[in-house]
């Protein structure tokens, strides 16, 4: 981590709000739905206050690891356009705030989790925090083009998490749903590389598009997106599948398979001509392809005990 | 020498102390609702000495 030039003047008080956004709530959400869903497909039921109290610390967890990210990489997101409002950069928060923050919180998340659910999981989480804030942001973002498929574990993580706070052991299913995003980030993050083009360039990260060229971020992107569409479809024929979660992925890995065909087929004319609006619309549906997915996994799993969900 | 009830820096960061206040209040509210949970689920049975225990109970 390098020195950061702040923006905000010396007397700004820190509010709430962002020591808030140091946790990427955004990112948070994702982990809190998938950790929900993972947790809820499992064939054991959990209690109430225990499930609820499990995910907010899955989530706590999170957002340590992303308070960790942010001080870390502090000197990049000033450069990138798209992370240069974030708080450290804009001044907000004082990078040894961040650090002091995503210490504890990576702490206190840990060992609530462990004390709630079970200490598979505490070290399950302990794992996903030190992976992403660690070797991920410390190590891999800086290092290799592959940065955004193996840091991708990272976020594929909480499924599984979620699997071990109802039966306290991992299973077939909980790394299916691990799979599910671990595919799915490299396409997400490439498309999303393609369009906001110069801030990677620009902070020396090695994005794909800058080692290996645009044209080959576009074959990876459809070659990811092919082992996606084969995963996510499989998955429907599973334990954790069903009609409904079957019917969700035929629709959207068709329209998720469209949309890396016309990336690939594209040239950086055609892209720049339109402002990269199949890039643009690629990244939009991987956001709702995920959301979807899950869901289903969701509806398969609450429809189950009533003898609707699943195969049998 | 009289203290000041209130000192500016207080004015200023009062919702951000407020905030943290409440967190701590929801979280003390937590561990009592997961202790409350966790003792009245308990299977004493699971229990070092627990099926001694109920053995000699039966």
């Amino acid at each position: 981590m390098s020195d950061t030039s702040t923006t905000t003047s010396g007397d700004y008080e820190s509010q709430l709000g962002d020591y808030f956004a140091l946790l990427k709530p955004r990112v948070m959400q994702l982990v809190v739905f998938t950790a929900l869903v993972g947790m809820l497909a499992a064939p054991v039921s959990v209690h109430p206050v225990i499930g609820f109290a499990s995910i907010l610390f899955v989530a706590i967890g999170a957002g340590a690891s992303g308070a960790l990210n942010m001080w870390w990489d502090a000197d990049i997101d000033a450069i990138m356009r798209r992370t240069a409002g974030r708080p450290i950069p804009s001044g907000r928060v004082q990078p040894g705030e961040a650090l002091a923050i995503g210490v504890a919180l990576s702490g206190l998340s840990v060992m609530m989790l462990g004390l709630a659910a079970n200490l598979l999981a505490a070290g399950m989480l302990l794992f996903t925090i030190l992976f992403y804030a660690v070797f991920y942001s410390m190590w891999l973002k800086r290092a290799t083009p592959q940065n955004i498929v193996i840091g991708g574990a990272a976020g594929a993580f909480p499924p599984v998490i979620g699997w071990i706070i109802a039966t306290g052991s991992f299973s077939v299913e909980a790394w299916l749903m691990f799979a599910l995003i671990f595919m799915w980030t490299p396409p997400h993050f490439w498309a999303l590389a393609l369009f906001m083009r110069n801030d990677y360039d620009d902070a020396k990260v090695p994005m794909l598009t800058v080692t290996h060229g645009r044209t080959s971020t576009r074959r990876h992107i459809l070659a990811y997106t092919v082992l996606l569409v084969i995963l996510a479809i499989g998955t429907g024929f599973t334990s954790i599948g069903g009609p409904i979660y079957l019917a969700t992925a035929v629709v959207l890995n068709v329209l998720f398979l469209i949309g890396a065909v016309k990336i690939w087929n594209r040239n950086e004319d055609d892209s720049e001509a339109d402002n990269f609006l199949v890039e643009r619309k690629f990244f939009r549906l991987s956001l709702w392809y995920l959301f979807l997915h899950f869901g289903a996994i969701l509806a398969e799993a609450t429809l189950r005990p009533y003898g609707l969900g699943g195969w049998s | 020498m009289s203290i000041r009830a209130e000192h500016e820096l207080h004015s200023r960061r009062r919702g951000r102390n407020l905030g943290i206040g409440l967190m701590l209040g929801a979280f003390v509210l937590l561990v009592m609702a997961l202790t409350f949970v966790k003792i009245t689920n308990i299977d004493f049975g699971d229990l070092p000495g627990g099926a001694i225990q109920t053995q000699e109970s039966n």
